[in-house]
């Protein structure tokens, strides 16, 4: 029998952007075991909302994480909406939607690079980021921020976008589109990168159900959970369907990204010739008083809210799951049996956040 | 055939020249609505405290009986509750980022009523900059 080693991975890593730590106990090359910790640069933000007004709270919810910003931001202002039974218009629903998506666009891209990073694709990063940069400018324009973009607030949006810009936005979506189609190309048909991901990181279908995947984890493995199909905002307006595939492995983790890019930009396309006209936020009167659970899809999976006030302008509790930490166990599960050599890709079809993960 | 695909690509890059923007020669263009810094009028300030009480970072400190106001840039968000909150609308942001600094210190900005020149700040950074390289 071979010898046991431990390898230890991170929290500082060529290949992690963030710090988590693996402890990986090796027998050769191959994994047995993967012992993770977390919690590196925890930030307390959850015990912040104790001593912040609720409605400048949106704005911490905004700084949980960079790529997914707008949808804690979202995420709390639903919740906090839903207890005080406020009605948001119609056209600020839209709004949230197409920000929505495109900070899933912006997310998926940036993703598509930095795993093309890890498995040493370093032209294809660059490409990425390239094609990333237009998201950022739609946001500048419309929102004044590239990353944190601060719009959400609790009875609607801050800012509207009008009728021209927002066509523009889906012109150059469309010009986007055309770069996407050549930038998928390479990660669909490149031989290398089939090399490096087809098979790898394999997780099946019940196992992705019982240790409690989501997002594009779960997806990957033929599970159509979804949270966009509870039709928050403006998803029960749009022609909304799950993007599946059933490989389970890397490959259609990287696959289900992809095509989830293309079907943001027609979620896009259909909300701007749905979009409404009227007003774009209400005026909130009053303070909480009860508890709610808000399920958000975020470009990792479902991030859940749970916020809980007691009628003055100051809440009890606010609690965010985020997806990353319920993909960790089944993280684990897909390293053991592994390679050493693609440990950095499975950590990083994953997607982990670990910056939502210690807020 | 590989090798003209590669070419295309080649062919391309020659002629569109670099992806990214070559900065000091070509300035960055900000839009109208980026949130770059909060600029205050302080003309206009009444010193009600409303903007201090307001900020989540609390990196904004009013004093009425000195007739200061006082903003921290590094712990400013630039969340623009305060700009929404001022009842004399003498606050605004600017599309411009604050300059780099190097210490702590320096990013504190003080306006005060009291000086001829409204413009000033304790620790030497000059406050109207507009275009900062």
């Amino acid at each position: 029998m071979a010898h046991k080693n431990i390898i230890p991975i991170g929290p500082q890593h060529p290949v992690l952007p963030e710090p988590i730590h693996f402890d990986l106990v090796t027998e050769d090359e191959k994994i047995i075991d993967a012992i993770p910790s977390i919690s590196y640069v925890h930030r307390g933000l959850e015990r912040l909302i104790e001593t912040r007004d609720f409605l400048d709270f949106v704005h911490v919810a905004d700084r949980i994480c960079g790529l997914c910003s707008f949808m804690h931001s979202l995420g709390y202002c639903q919740a906090v909406e839903e207890i005080m039974g406020v009605e948001v218009p119609e056209r600020a629903l839209y709004l949230r939607s197409i920000w929505a998506e495109l900070s899933r666009i912006h997310s998926h891209i940036f993703w598509l690079g930095v795993a093309a990073d890890a498995f040493g694709f370093e032209s294809l990063f660059m490409q990425a980021m390239r094609l990333r940069e237009p998201v950022l400018d739609i946001f500048e324009e419309t929102t004044g921020g590239r990353v944190i973009l601060g719009v959400c607030k609790v009875g609607g949006v801050r800012r509207d976008i009008d009728s021209d810009s927002l066509k523009g936005i889906v012109q150059r979506l469309t010009n986007l589109k055309v770069h996407l189609e050549e930038l998928s190309n390479v990660f669909i048909n490149d031989y290398s990168v089939q090399h490096r991901l087809s098979g790898i990181g394999f997780i099946s279908r019940e196992d992705a159900y019982t240790l409690g995947c989501l997002g594009p984890m779960a997806r990957a493995s033929g599970l159509a959970i979804d949270m966009r199909a509870l039709g928050y905002a403006a998803y029960k307006f749009l022609e909304f369907e799950p993007v599946v595939e059933t490989a389970g492995d890397c490959y259609a983790r990287c696959l289900v990204r992809i095509r989830e890019n293309y079907h943001a930009i027609d979620l896009i396309r259909q909300a701007v010739g749905k979009i409404p006209d009227g007003p774009f936020d209400v005026k909130v009167k009053g303070a909480p008083d009860g508890e709610y659970f808000s399920r958000v899809e975020q470009p990792r999976g479902e991030v859940i809210h749970y916020v809980k006030g007691n009628g003055s302008r100051f809440l009890q509790r606010f609690r965010v799951r985020v997806p990353t930490f319920s993909n960790i166990p089944a993280m684990i599960r897909v390293l053991k049996g592994s390679e050493v050599a693609d440990v950095p890709n499975i950590i990083l079809t994953l997607d982990p956040c670990i910056s939502c993960t210690e807020r | 055939m590989k090798i003209f695909t590669m070419t295309k690509t080649v062919t391309r890059n020659l002629v569109q020249g670099p992806a990214t923007l070559m900065y000091p020669q070509r300035e960055r263009v900000y839009t109208p609505i980026t949130r770059g810094k909060i600029e205050n009028a302080i003309d206009k300030c009444i010193f009600c405290g409303l903007c201090g009480k307001r900020c989540p970072t609390y990196a904004i400190t009013v004093s009425k009986e000195r007739n200061e106001w006082e903003i921290d840039r590094l712990k400013c968000c630039i969340c623009n509750l305060c700009v929404e909150v001022c009842p004399t609308k003498c606050l605004s942001t600017d599309n411009h980022y604050a300059p780099p600094v190097t210490e702590k210190s320096q990013g504190l900005c003080k306006l005060s009523l009291v000086q001829v020149s409204p413009a000033t700040s304790d620790a030497g950074q000059p406050e109207s900059d507009g275009g900062e390289p």
